[in-house]
């Protein structure tokens, strides 16, 4: 009798996980997570700009960040893959997801789903692109129009100076805020942890997060926009 | 014909230990040689195939929707008996068997219902492994309620869906056996004959309903589990996919036709609220367990039912039964019902309703423990009527439910043709004239799994079976035999619809074999009858091609059958000159106008033969005999 | 009151479909939208057409034949009803409604609004069962049942397969049914031997069949008649992945005698 299905399984066992729909939604849920750590550090560190001190603190900021060239690019790269693997799976189930359904519907009304739930292939090519361009402009430079190395305050401020470049960074920023709103809540359920007693728990955790992580990090363009911040630059 | 009931001698309480151990076996090496056909995939049938396929034979099960789960034993709400005796309230198998026994006013063989009772026990336990989730009390161990006019709580339930939650159970055993290879299913196709060779049953033909291909499946014996024929009144609790064809063919083929007039009318379904109505919607009977049912005292009054103050109420059943009241078994309440309809005392729009009331109960309880037991049988009925129960009383109204009637089987659950078994609805055998709630899961899980494995392995052993063909020309005939019909139906091409003529069967098999029944109304009926059925075959609307998915060629088949099953039922009704159960004669009543039943002339089952297009069927006996437990009235009072 | 149907009609698979628009007058308001198909239907075939063709069986929202979408929801939208159970009275005089069957990769069309939802079927095959011979039953009382397990095994078990989760799904994923059959055996003590087993086979038959995946948008537990929560796909998930970092190879050997 051919009761255990799972050695037929035509998938190896290592492999099973990432060949099933949920096993590549927990890989976008996990490699979710750490990005969305991330965003969370990333924010505080430059939310400094607001202490007295903004241009010597966010320099020694940076001085700790580069202090081991080892450690820096092994999380470089450990957030690189993890970004990579997140558009990547994620466009593997948006194909799988298209070929569910080839023919649509004439009509179709969402009912319990959210803005954000049923934005994200929308928020989430927005923010693939924001992160090139964000990189071009504050890590590497070669977009920025005065890029000064170990200078963050510097950077930031001439940066945020362009009103166009800031746009970029409200309307990314706000799609950040979007994304997550679903994208946290939905990291929990993929991973299995959902509880009524929980559930709205977790979904205002998403919320809030996600709109405290995008107001804080659109600040910053609009303080310098309006003056309030790099009064001492010029 | 002589009927050969095959009751084995001895005390009933070894019977069928006794047969088991009588019975042949199959060497297991020899069983997949072995090809078994199952028809429909409710209770019984779903349960029989995984048996049977558990076993090791070679088993083809048929259904006729869309796959096995969809079948109507889905719909059951209230329970399944067992008796158990959990609750230590003096239940045990005998009293089961003494209750369904009487219950049924007599008309059942003592034999089968005791080995109902025996069985019951299993089947909880069978369930309960299959990870059915029946209700739990506190502690971990099973709920029990009484149900449907019995004095002990000896009903387990999974909610209201009970039926749903067991034939899923078997659903899932059915498709395990699917995945192991040892069943092979064919949905959505419907037996249209038997193939009957050297007078044993040898297959069925079938038609696929997506490419309307007739085939011929041989096989060493066929089992039919089709479910029941109240469709036959049109309006009914059954789906509206639930026939009698699979069960009528073979009648046609010479398997006999028992007490198709004992139906069941359920007292509690929502009234009927227009003409378009396709279907009737059940509301549990576990409802009269805190509901009280009265219409107002006298006939006319038109009050809204909270402007009515309690003089001027009748709460009927009370006054009439007050030992048992409110939980009267369904045919005496529904006949209650009746009788005060009939003296204009109903109340709705048509005058065909009764007040079920909560109003004490939400008094005496509270509306949350009331929610909490009916919840969703509430929300059910405000989906349905727009009103809301807990502020005004729901309006029931008698409905057909259930037949106790079918296709005569013996003790094995054979019928009239060798290697043709009838399981659960489909038969005639253990409810006798009256179905008590709560038994009829009990009975579809006991003929598929603890009686017909056995029985069909007694019949595979000891009976030498030919090699036969689907080149044989009994299978080729039969085969013929259903081009024709489809061809038939379709070349009329006439004015009036399938529904149309199924409605006005429906009406006058209402009207006059309903819950009252006299001779001169069941006379009428039965040339009205004639009528229809001369002008269906001259005048039916069937669209569409033989060689497509056909809705109305699907239906048409099946009405045509329910309109030659409808005579049989009145001649039926008309043959037994007394009133037994659900069968109710007006002329033979008590001076209470309860039902009078004949024992002297009337202790038997009616076994109708079938003899031809336009011959008048003929009428076997199978004398009952009562060893066990003595006739008596049925008193409720 | 008068309506306007708007019914997706399409003779068979490789048939070319088409929304095709019928006036109804006179529906009442207490009849089922089946029963005003029904009417539609019944004139249809007065008039020499070809009736709509859907599936529809008990009638009363339990056996899960009945189901297409109306106005872009599925059974229509309404809470905890099929399409069966849903009356006239919910739509207002005047009103068009389009009618079209689910569509899915996984529910390939058969005629007009009906569907092949036998995917379904394969997906229980692979595992949605617990493996119990006809006989070899302890009593039903040997192992007691917490009530609060029997409750939710009882609320996920209520899945009537209609397939309407799949087909509001906006990516056709058939995760709730799953679940739903997952969660009501292994929360059950009798559905712990084989749990494990179980998640993996009925997940990996579920890509089989071609559903899309899960992306938390609650489409399903919204249109879901019997309400059955995406809690159920959280514990799915769960089992499945504790399921492949814990599975083994099966042993080969078999006793002999």
């Amino acid at each position: 009798m051919a009761s255990t299905a799972v050695a037929n399984s035509k998938l190896h066992q290592s492999l099973a996980l990432y060949q099933t729909a949920i096993g590549k939604k927990y890989v976008v849920a996990v490699t979710g997570a750490i990005l969305f750590f991330f965003t969370i550090g990333h924010m505080l560190g430059n939310l400094q700009i607001y202490l007295p001190n903004a241009q010597e603190a966010l320099a020694n900021y940076a001085k700790l960040l580069h202090a081991s060239a080892e450690l820096l690019w092994a999380v470089r790269l450990g957030l690189l893959s993890c970004f990579v693997l997140h558009v990547v799976t994620i466009a593997q189930l948006y194909n799988l997801n298209r070929a569910a359904r080839p023919q649509g519907y004439v009509r179709k009304t969402p009912t319990l789903s959210t803005y954000a739930s049923r934005t994200m292939y929308l928020s989430g090519p927005i923010l693939f692109f924001f992160v090139l361009y964000h990189l071009s402009h504050l890590t590497l430079g070669s977009t920025h129009p005065r890029y000064v190395e170990m200078d963050p305050y510097h950077n930031l401020v001439i940066g945020f100076r362009q009103p166009l470049a800031s746009l970029f960074y409200v309307i990314a920023m706000s799609m950040l805020g979007l994304h997550l709103t679903h994208g946290v809540w939905s990291m929990f359920q993929s991973m299995g942890l959902n509880h009524p007693k929980y559930r709205n728990l977790l979904r205002n955790f998403a919320t809030i997060s996600a709109a405290a992580l995008s107001i804080g990090n659109i600040s910053i363009p609009v303080c310098v926009l309006l003056g309030i911040i790099g009064k001492d630059l010029v | 014909m002589t009927l050969n009931s095959r009751i084995p001698g001895g005390p009933i309480e070894r019977a069928w230990q006794t047969t088991k151990f009588n019975m042949k076996l199959v060497n297991p090496a020899n069983k997949r040689k072995y090809h078994v056909i199952v028809v429909g995939t409710g209770l019984a049938g779903a349960s029989c195939a995984a048996s049977l396929g558990e076993l090791g034979y070679n088993v083809t099960a048929f259904c006729f929707q869309d796959s096995p789960r969809r079948a109507h034993s889905i719909a059951a709400q209230g329970g399944i008996n067992a008796a158990k005796n959990y609750r230590n309230d003096g239940d045990s198998i005998y009293r089961l068997f003494y209750d369904t026994l009487k219950g049924g006013d007599f008309r059942a063989r003592e034999h089968n219902v005791y080995r109902l009772a025996e069985v019951s026990v299993n089947i909880i336990d069978q369930c309960v492994a299959q990870g059915v989730p029946f209700a739990r009390e506190y502690g971990g161990t099973l709920a029990n309620r009484s149900f449907g006019g019995a004095q002990v709580s000896r009903t387990f339930y999974a909610r209201g869906q009970t039926g749903q939650q067991l034939l899923i159970g078997a659903y899932q055993a059915l498709e395990r056996q699917v995945a192991s290879g040892q069943v092979k299913m064919l949905a959505r196709t419907e037996m249209v004959d038997l193939i009957v060779i050297d007078n044993k049953a040898r297959g069925i033909v079938t038609r696929n309903l997506i490419t309307g291909k007739l085939e011929i499946h041989m096989a060493d014996a066929v089992a039919l589990a089709t479910g029941g024929y109240g469709n036959v009144f049109y309006l009914s609790t059954n789906a509206k996919g639930s026939n009698v064809t699979a069960g009528w063919r073979a009648h046609k083929r010479g398997a006999l036709f028992s007490n198709p007039c004992f139906t069941q009318i359920h007292p509690t379904c929502i009234p009927v609220s227009g003409e378009y109505q396709s279907k009737l919607t059940l509301m549990s009977e576990s409802l009269r367990n805190d509901g009280r049912i009265w219409v107002p005292k006298n006939a006319g009054d038109r009050r809204s039912p909270d402007q009515i103050p309690e003089d001027d109420r009748d709460y009927y059943l009370e006054r009439m039964y007050p030992s048992f009241g409110n939980l009267s078994p369904r045919d005496i309440s529904s006949r209650a019902a009746k009788r005060v309809c009939d003296e204009g005392r109903g109340v709705g729009e048509t005058g065909l309703g009764v007040y079920l009331d909560f109003r004490d109960s939400i008094q005496r309880l509270g509306e949350n423990a009331i929610r909490e037991r009916y919840g969703n049988l509430f929300e059910i009925y405000e989906r349905i009527t727009g009103e809301n129960p807990y502020k005004v009383p729901m309006r029931i109204f008698p409905a057909v439910h259930y037949t106790m009637g079918g296709l005569w089987v013996d003790y094995h659950l054979m019928s009239t043709i060798p290697g043709l078994f009838v399981l659960g609805e489909a038969n005639f055998s253990d409810h006798g004239a009256n179905r008590l709630g709560a038994s009829a899961l009990m009975q579809g899980l006991a003929d598929g799994y603890f009686v017909a494995p056995y029985t069909i392995t007694n019949y595979l052993a000891e009976t030498k079976l030919e090699k036969v063909s689907a080149d044989h020309a009994e299978a080729k005939g039969a085969l013929e035999n259903a081009t024709n019909l489809t061809n038939r139906l379709l070349s009329i091409r006439g004015k009036k619809t399938v529904t149309q003529f199924h409605r006005e069967l429906g009406k006058i098999m209402w009207d006059y074999c309903g819950m009252a029944r006299n001779k001169q109304g069941l006379e009428f009926a039965i040339g009205r009858i004639r009528e229809i059925r001369e002008e269906f075959w001259q005048n039916v609307s069937v669209p569409g091609s033989g060689s497509d998915l056909n809705q109305q060629l699907e239906n048409a088949g099946r009405v045509a059958d329910f309109i030659e099953l409808g005579e049989l039922m009145c001649l039926d009704a008309l043959d037994r000159n007394e009133s037994c159960g659900g069968h109710f004669r007006e002329e033979y009543q008590t001076p209470e106008g309860e039902a009078q039943r004949d024992d002297e002339n009337y202790a038997y089952v009616a076994a109708w033969e079938y003899k031809g297009e336009n011959a008048a069927p003929v009428l076997n006996k199978e004398p009952l005999s009562f060893e066990y437990v003595k006739p008596a009235q049925r008193s409720y009072k | 009151m008068k309506l306007t149907l708007n019914v997706w009609r399409q003779s068979g698979p490789n048939a070319p479909g088409k929304m095709v628009r019928y006036d109804m007058p006179g529906v009442n308001e207490d009849m089922s939208f089946l029963e005003m198909l029904d009417v539609l239907n019944e004139s249809l075939i007065v008039k020499g057409e070809e009736p709509v063709t859907f599936e529809h069986d008990c009638r009363e929202g339990i056996c899960g034949s009945c189901g297409f979408m109306i106005n872009g929801k599925a059974h229509g939208g309404f809470p905890k009803t099929t399409v069966c159970q849903l009356h006239m009275r919910h739509f207002k005089d005047g009103e068009e409604l389009f009618i079209e069957p689910w569509r899915a990769s996984a529910f390939p069309l058969v005629k007009d609004l009906m569907v092949d939802r036998s995917a379904f079927d394969r997906i229980i095959q692979a595992g949605g069962y617990i493996s119990v011979p006809t006989g070899s039953a302890p009593d039903g009382n040997a192992i007691p049942i917490p009530k609060s397990n029997a409750d939710r095994a009882m609320d996920a078990a209520a899945c009537i397969g209609c397939g309407a989760c799949v087909a509001s799904c906006p990516n056709a994923s058939a995760s709730l049914f799953t679940a739903a059959k997952v969660a009501h055996l292994n929360l059950l003590p009798q559905g712990q031997p084989e749990k494990f087993d179980r998640a993996l086979r009925m997940v990996t038959a579920m890509n089989e069949e071609l559903f899309g995946s899960c992306t938390n948008m609650q489409e399903c537990e919204a249109t879901c008649p019997k309400g059955i929560s995406i809690e159920n796909i959280a514990i799915l998930n769960r089992h499945f992945v504790e399921a492949s970092f814990s599975e083994r190879p099966a042993t080969a050997e078999v006793g002999a005698g």
